[in-house]
């Protein structure tokens, strides 16, 4: 058993290095190419370092940053508040409403930005006679707009673990729903929950449409400005910004990763009974 | 015998109508919420497709998307998505698999998965721009194979700016994407099952066919509809590399919904968006159905 | 139960939709929305230009849309307004079309974020009068009476001529249309726009249809010549932007000779050429939004526009000021800017809005096919 386990892991590997290059590479060229046209300015990457001078002469990109990132962090929390209950409630106890869930999951991804614009003018209309006119009632739009991603990431997780088994045994033991969702099965859907939360962070920063469209600012509509002025800079911001959500996602793997291990020993148990009825030798 | 206290309480259960009344209040929050920021703009548009320039009720618009150019527009998105959506799904789950055969904790996963979030949102002018730079007609990786081993890569016409140039730009983000919404399936495969497997004899491509196949099926089916939906309204990358002719439907809508030429076009806009719900609509009925067969393995 | 429950759910959801998709909510009253300013038609009506100066800095931001940095030295323009009179210009899509501008006024009426000021296509301008404001700066009377409304609803504020860019390093100089079907131009002409949506790519097709025997409003032959370019394989779909022609992607581009002249300020290999005989020019025009949120401050911008500073800064950029004939007469054109100008051989023909319609009829059933 020892040899074909070790057989596997090599094949894996060979298989895991193989991918990632080829992948890799084909990630890579784009970003390449970004970097040779940044530097063709010499100015570009000094300025850029230098952040008070930069914004000084772009006072346009550093609003844009920080609105993007209160737009991040926030759409991020409204999205987890609405959404990880919804779905194990949905799942426990109406799986009769779990494909208007999805339907209603999916729409916003059918309807293109400009014309969900067109629709969403009216609403913000009202958002903004209650809330003022500033970028960061745009974190409403963002939640419905990233509702596909995350539902979708969040659903997979939830049908790897035996939601079902986990609640009632949760509630016969006297738990109300909110130590349910909280202490039982958050802990248990961490993976997928942290991939919500990171196609939400990855969208807010990338999103340009909506934001541009409805006369606010973010940072894509910064930078698109930015490229007005000089094309080099823009490209140069763009990898920036880039790397910088790299980096951010990293530190929010970390974050939520270091209590993987916790959580492993709680999620051994949970195999889908169908499964383990079927792997019976009897 | 006196009763003996119960230390564990009991839920009195409520009547019939009221345990549906209360069940269906847990998703007040969610259904609010989405009825103020997603049904009330897709009525309107809805109704905007239906509107006439004066005010009134009117199919001239609907009867408009019967055009031989919108038509087209729609096969050619159609097709576009579901060839970007199946070549995003494969090499996105096999990039998937490869990440979960690696330690969980590592450095590579997270490395991986970190750059897949960013890549899935990496679009627009910028995206179209990079791949010009790096594939276009001028672009280094043209001129170096020119160069170097005297191969034209636009030989036979160019091919960035139809179905599969647009294809490969497009596969740039549906890859990362199907990574990030895949791997929590694939992290519910317990390494116990394959063991199993071996233990009783069985090879590599059973474990795939009959154990893994089957449980992934349902995630990697919704995760290619995610996918189809993604590159099917997918418009800023399209709208910056292919500006002249407007052949996929989210440019045709752009250029009702903006034109400064033909103008008056805005609720003919509108109908292609309700074609564009309809379409998607049709997709998911189709992955609905799919589902029930596939859940049929699991038994 | 379950049919109760869903009916209820079903018909409270149908009612809240219906009710709140029908009303928008109370206009907050804004200060602005009372005083004079809104209605004002001229510097006059304020009690000179003065009280229009100080009311606009009272309200201390103006919204601008669709205004690139780049495009006709609007970068400078803003910055001049701002730093004279202390106002915050707030500069919003500048890749938008002239009926963005529209969809904006529409859709954010009554907020502060509305846009004050348009620059539009004429096209969009004349279908939309009943969204602006009637306006008479102080140079009014120097504009031909052609180039304006007689109220001042819109007024033309500057114009160009449609024009061929090109990077004289990456490709030959073409002495006229002709030359761009040669194999020389392989997969390299590219058009700012599609001519179904963009003014600029629309008087590109009308100049080629000039340039090959045809006239503004009959454009077959401008058509049949991209047709042609598409065939030789020389047509790049490509949308051309700064980054595009500086790196390379887009050595030659249709566009007005303005914004063609502001790109060889980044690339010292840019050169702009206007064929001969084929001189398609246009204006664009100025508005103030009936609901604008600072209409002072709009005034005042259309003040600072129109005066021999905005003017010869429009100049600096490449464009031909509207008051250019009288500024000449009155000797405060800048001279080294107007002679720096594209040369033109040929009369210049500015379509009317008749001859526009014609040909976009022909286009709009026409340029698909040819194209795709």
């Amino acid at each position: 058993m020892a040899g074909v386990i070790a057989r596997r892991a090599r094949k894996q590997r060979a298989f895991r290095w193989t991918v990632l290059i080829v992948l890799g590479v084909f990630f890579l060229l784009p970003f390449l190419a970004m970097v040779e046209f940044s530097t063709r300015d010499p100015q570009t990457w000094p300025l850029l370092v230098n952040w008070p001078e930069l914004s000084e002469r772009y006072p346009a990109l550093s609003e844009g940053i920080l609105a993007s990132l209160l737009q991040a962090s926030l759409t991020a929390l409204l999205m987890l508040v609405l959404l990880v209950p919804t779905a194990v409630w949905v799942r426990l106890r109406l799986p009769r409403l779990r494909r208007l869930v999805e339907f209603i999951c999916l729409l916003p991804l059918t309807i293109p930005a400009i014309v969900l614009v067109v629709g969403l003018a009216p609403v913000y209309a009202w958002v903004n006679y209650f809330l003022g006119g500033s970028s960061v009632t745009l974190v409403f739009a963002y939640t419905i707009l990233v509702l596909p991603y995350a539902y979708r990431a969040i659903d997979a997780g939830l049908s790897a673990i035996d939601v079902k088994t986990l609640a009632e045994a949760a509630r016969s033991l006297g738990a109300g729903w909110g130590t349910v969702m909280w202490r039982v099965v958050l802990p248990n859907i961490r993976s997928a929950v942290l991939s919500a939360a990171f196609l939400t962070v990855a969208l807010v920063l990338g999103e340009y449409t909506i934001a541009s469209l409805l006369n606010r600012t973010n940072l894509q509509v910064a930078i698109n400005f930015l490229g007005k002025s000089s094309a080099t800079m823009s490209v140069a911001v763009s990898l920036t910004a880039l790397l910088l959500a790299f980096v951010l996602l990293l530190l929010l793997s970390l974050l939520g990763g270091r209590r993987r291990r916790a959580s492993a020993v709680e999620a051994a148990p949970a195999v889908p009974a169908s499964v383990a009825a079927k792997e019976s030798p009897l | 015998m006196a009763e003996i206290a119960t230390t564990v309480p009991q839920r009195v259960a409520k009547p019939p109508r009221l345990r549906g009344v209360t069940t269906l209040l847990g998703t007040v929050p969610f259904f609010a919420f989405v009825t103020a920021f997603l049904i009330i703009p897709t009525l309107v548009v809805v109704f905007g497709a239906f509107a006439g320039d004066e005010g009134g009720v009117t199919l001239a618009n609907v009867k408009a998307l019967g055009n031989s150019y919108i038509l087209d527009a729609f096969g050619r998105s159609i097709a576009l998505s579901l060839i970007s959506a199946l070549v995003g799904a494969v090499l996105g789950a096999l990039l998937a698999y490869a990440l979960t055969t690696a330690k969980p904790e590592g450095i590579l996963r997270r490395t991986v998965t970190a750059a897949a979030g960013v890549l899935a949102q990496f679009g627009g002018v910028t995206l179209a721009f990079a791949f010009l730079a790096t594939i276009g007609l001028s672009g280094f990786v043209t001129v170096w194979l020119r160069e170097t081993f005297n191969f034209d890569l636009y030989a036979n016409g160019v091919w960035l700016f139809e179905l599969p140039g647009l294809t490969l730009v497009y596969t740039y983000f549906q890859i990362p994407l199907m990574v990030i919404v895949f791997l929590p399936a694939l992290d519910g495969i317990r390494p116990q099952w394959r063991e199993a497997i071996e233990s009783l004899g069985g090879t590599t491509w059973q474990y795939w066919t009959r154990v893994a196949g089957p449980l992934l099926a349902p995630a990697f089916l919704g995760s290619f509809l995610l996918l189809f939906a993604n590159s099917f309204s997918a418009y800023a990358t399209a709208a910056a590399l292919v500006s002249q002719g407007s052949p996929l439907i989210p440019l045709q809508i752009r250029g009702a919904l903006t034109s400064e030429v033909l103008l008056g076009q805005q609720n003919v806009g509108k109908a292609m968006a309700l074609g564009m719900v309809i379409v998607v609509s049709v997709v998911m009925t189709l992955y609905t159905l799919l589902q029930r067969r596939t859940s049929k393995w699991l038994g | 139960m379950r049919l109760f429950t869903r009916t209820i759910a079903v018909s409270l959801a149908a009612t809240t939709i219906a009710a709140v998709a029908a009303c928008s909510p109370p206009e907050k009253k804004s200060e602005s929305a009372g005083t004079s300013a809104a209605s004002a038609t001229s510097a006059a009506g304020l009690g000179g230009i003065d009280k229009l100066v100080e009311a606009a800095k009272a309200e201390g931001q103006l919204n601008v849309i669709a205004l690139p940095p780049n495009w006709a030295n609007y970068g400078e323009i803003i910055k001049a307004f701002g730093d004279k009179y202390g106002i915050k210009v707030n500069s919003a899509q500048p890749d938008g079309s002239s009926q963005d501008e529209i969809n904006a006024a529409n859709q954010l009426k009554g907020q502060d974020k509305a846009p004050d000021v348009f620059d539009l296509a004429a096209t969009v301008a004349t279908a939309n009068v009943a969204l602006f404001s009637p306006y008479q700066v102080a140079t009014f009377g120097d504009i031909p009476e052609n180039l304006k409304d007689a109220n001042g609803t819109w007024v033309n504020d500057y114009g160009g001529y449609m024009s061929i860019g090109y990077d004289s390093a990456k490709v030959p100089a073409p002495a006229s249309l002709a030359d761009l079907l040669k194999p020389a131009y392989k997969g390299k002409v590219a058009l700012n726009g599609d001519p179904t949506q963009a003014g600029s790519a629309f008087g590109g097709v009308q100049m080629a249809s000039l340039a090959n025997g045809g006239t503004v409003e009959d454009i077959t032959k401008g058509v049949d010549f991209f047709g042609q370019l598409k065939k030789a394989g020389n047509l790049l779909p490509v949308d051309p932007d700064s980054a595009s022609i500086q790196s390379g992607q887009t050595p030659v581009v249709f566009d007005w000779d303005y914004l063609n002249a502001s790109e060889a300020g980044k690339l010292k290999t840019w050169k702009t050429f206007v064929p001969n005989g084929a001189v398609l020019g246009s204006y664009y025009v100025q508005a103030i939004s009936k609901d604008a949120p600072h209409p002072a401050a709009a005034r005042l911008w259309q003040e600072f526009l129109y005066s021999d500073e905005g003017q010869n800064l429009w100049l600096k950029g490449g464009a031909r000021p509207v008051r250019a004939e009288a500024m000449q007469k009155a000797g405060t054109i800048d001279k080294t800017a107007f002679d720096a100008l594209p040369k033109i051989e040929g009369t210049p023909v500015i379509p009317t809005e008749a001859q526009n319609a014609k040909a976009k009829e022909y286009l709009a059933a026409n340029w698909a096919k040819a194209i795709g």
